[in-house]
């Protein structure tokens, strides 16, 4: 194989690697709550922008921008859990996907007005220079973003099958009533959950910004990556999401390269529809 | 024949109200309710009755509106002979999406609707048949009456109103077929209506598909009106937000939810726009979301539902929850 297509293949491995941070987050509410967020990508968006303004505010890079962002997201997960969620997770379908996807407009929206429809940009050395790997030259930026998230999307796996809150989490997603007789309270875990879904966008929006362009609608893609991302890895698994995303990072990557970059999405969301008409299960899932 | 009553009543106010409100502004205005109504009427039949939330029906209109256009620009045609062919590619996209869709929970055919509404923009912007970022143009100097080229808003507007009221026949003759009784059934528990024999799939499909064609036909019309059409005009996600908020503000599931929900957001919108200039576009969908998020969380069943049970309130003289139960499926 080439240098470039390796080049190619790792660079879409690393992108992927964030897709699989922030889809995990999806994921995680889809399986426990039984219901899709529909304003997932504008969350990354809110993270990018967090990360933009701690950089034009206080002139600090990813180290403090992407904890503050997590922060912020988390923060809001909960306000949105309580405010919103609650009360439309028992409602009809038709109240659950306009609650979240109006949550989405609201969001995409006020940034759009506050910040205008400019395509801002964190400048390209914030995190300093590329490397030389055999070879492969790869941006500082995009190494640290991939391996972080990489790392986190582990954590989140770990946390969730090793720790006693993610045995808790797990016991609410089985069967709410029950955990609550074992005495663990529904509300609590859920809005953990919200805070740990939308913290999850909110590091992978701030460590995306760090070579991503900015922009209020890039929620909407972003979104439906997400969308794809759980779709094929089976709602409600964080292993799934992970493999599913490094996959779609890669083939985004290697259809920007192979057929030219305004068909990457084409490809992702052709790929998302076929999906649904032969394997709606996604790829690990049991039929 | 007192339920044809208030229809005709509302029918007939409606096709006054050129007459009452004479400006060209105000007539323009008229029309354009009467087209998202059209467009909102039709998503009502999947997202209201069906209780699908199709958040991508802006790809029926764009190919409605494509396909008016296209007939002219490629073929010197009236815009009016493409219609029937975006009935057919919306209608066959509609199979496309919700063959495999419908019979998952509810949450992959709204997925699913908005990624292929995206597919199909990002496809269109990218064919320089279809006018790639620019568009297509229609007529600008009418050759005949066919090309539908009027300056006056009048003859759009009496156009409108006959579409709409064929759209909201289609409707109210769906709810009370066959197709309606499975609906309601499936909308109450699809479980329970499987288990009783009523081809759940097949009849959400339908009425994706019904929906879908309608929606196309709103397109069409919008396209004609404005003389153009372009990916973000015909195709931006946007357009899919106006109908859903358009009916689901009035209230979906009923028959004049749609039409009471355009009356509010179309002149709110013109007059949001008019007061704010060009910060006025980011802060109408703000206010969209918010509308939204409120109904959603507050009055799912829209301003009418409300409405309905005010009105039982005050006739039974004691809050009738049967009532308001009863009126979501009221025509």
């Amino acid at each position: 194989m080439s240098t470039i297509l390796v080049q190619v293949i790792v660079g879409g491995l690393l992108l992927g690697a964030i897709y699989a941070l922030f889809s995990s987050g999806l994921t995680l509410v889809w399986g426990m709550m039984n219901i899709v967020n529909f304003a997932h990508g504008d969350f990354v968006m809110l993270g990018m922008y967090v990360a933009f303004v701690v950089y034009t505010m206080l002139g600090a890079g990813p180290l403090l921008g992407a904890p503050l962002a997590t922060l912020a997201l988390a923060t809001l997960g909960v306000i949105v859990y309580f405010g919103l969620i609650r009360s439309i997770m028992k409602g009809p379908m038709l109240a659950q996907i306009l609650g979240t996807f109006g949550l989405a407009l609201l969001l995409r929206y006020s940034v759009f007005w506050w910040f205008g429809a400019n395509f801002l940009s964190l400048p390209e050395n914030i995190v300093g220079g590329t490397f030389d790997i055999g070879g492969l030259r790869i941006q500082a930026s995009r190494l640290l973003a991939g391996v972080v998230a990489l790392a986190v999307t582990l954590g989140l796996h770990l946390l969730l099958t090793r720790t006693s809150l993610g045995s808790k989490m797990l016991a609410v997603a089985e069967d709410s009533t029950a955990a609550q007789l074992m005495g663990i309270r529904p509300d609590t875990m859920q809005a953990i959950a919200w805070a740990i879904a939308a913290g999850a966008t909110g590091l992978a929006g701030a460590l995306i910004a760090t070579f991503f362009y900015i922009v209020p609608t890039v929620g909407e893609t972003l979104g439906i990556v997400a969308f794809v991302t759980v779709s094929l890895g089976g709602f409600g698994s964080v292993p799934g999401a992970l493999v599913a995303g490094l996959l779609i990072g890669v083939i985004e990557s290697l259809s920007a390269y192979l057929i030219g970059a305004v068909y990457k999405d084409m490809v992702v969301y052709s790929l998302f529809l076929g999906f649904l008409w032969f394997r709606p299960q996604g790829l690990m899932g049991k039929s | 024949m007192r339920r044809l009553l208030w229809p005709s009543v509302l029918l007939a106010l409606v096709a006054a109200y050129p007459l009452l409100f004479s400006t060209p502004f105000q007539q323009r205005l008229g029309a354009l309710v009467l087209l998202y109504a059209i467009a909102a009427s039709a998503w009502n039949i999947v997202g209201g009755y069906a209780g699908q939330v199709s958040v991508g029906h802006v790809v029926f209109f764009g190919c409605g509106a494509y396909a008016a256009m296209g007939a002219y620009a490629h073929f010197a045609l009236s815009p009016l002979v493409g219609i029937p062919v975006g009935i057919v590619v919306s209608v066959a996209i509609a199979a496309l999406v919700g063959v495999p869709t419908l019979r998952l929970s509810g949450h992959y055919f709204s997925m699913a609707t908005i990624a292929v509404a995206e597919l199909v923009r990002l496809i269109v912007a990218n064919t320089d048949y279809l006018g790639a970022g620019v568009g297509l143009s229609g007529p600008t100097v009418p050759r005949n009456v066919f090309d539908l080229s009027f300056i006056s808003a009048l003859p759009y507007f009496y156009l409108f109103l006959m579409v709409l009221a064929i759209t909201l026949g289609i409707t109210w003759w769906m709810t009370n077929s066959r197709m309606g009784f499975y609906l309601r059934a499936i909308k109450d528990s699809e479980r329970a209506a499987r288990s009783l024999g009523a081809p759940a799939s097949r009849t959400k499909l339908y009425a994706f598909m019904l929906s879908a064609g309608l929606t196309s036909v709103a397109g069409a019309l919008y396209a004609i009106l404005f003389g153009f059409v372009d990916p973000e005009s015909g195709l931006g996600i946007l357009i899919s937000v106006k109908i859903l908020i358009m009916a689901a503000l009035g209230g979906a599931g009923l028959l004049f939810g749609p039409l009471v929900g355009a009356a509010i957001l179309v002149p709110l919108e013109e007059i949001s726009n008019n007061l704010l200039g060009g910060k006025g576009a980011g802060l109408t969908f703000v206010l969209y979301g918010a509308i939204i998020v409120l109904i959603a969380r507050f009055q799912p069943g829209g301003i009418l539902t409300l409405i309905n049970r005010v009105w039982a309130r005050r006739n039974a003289g004691k809050p009738d929850i049967e009532a308001v139960k009863g009126a979501a499926h009221a025509p």
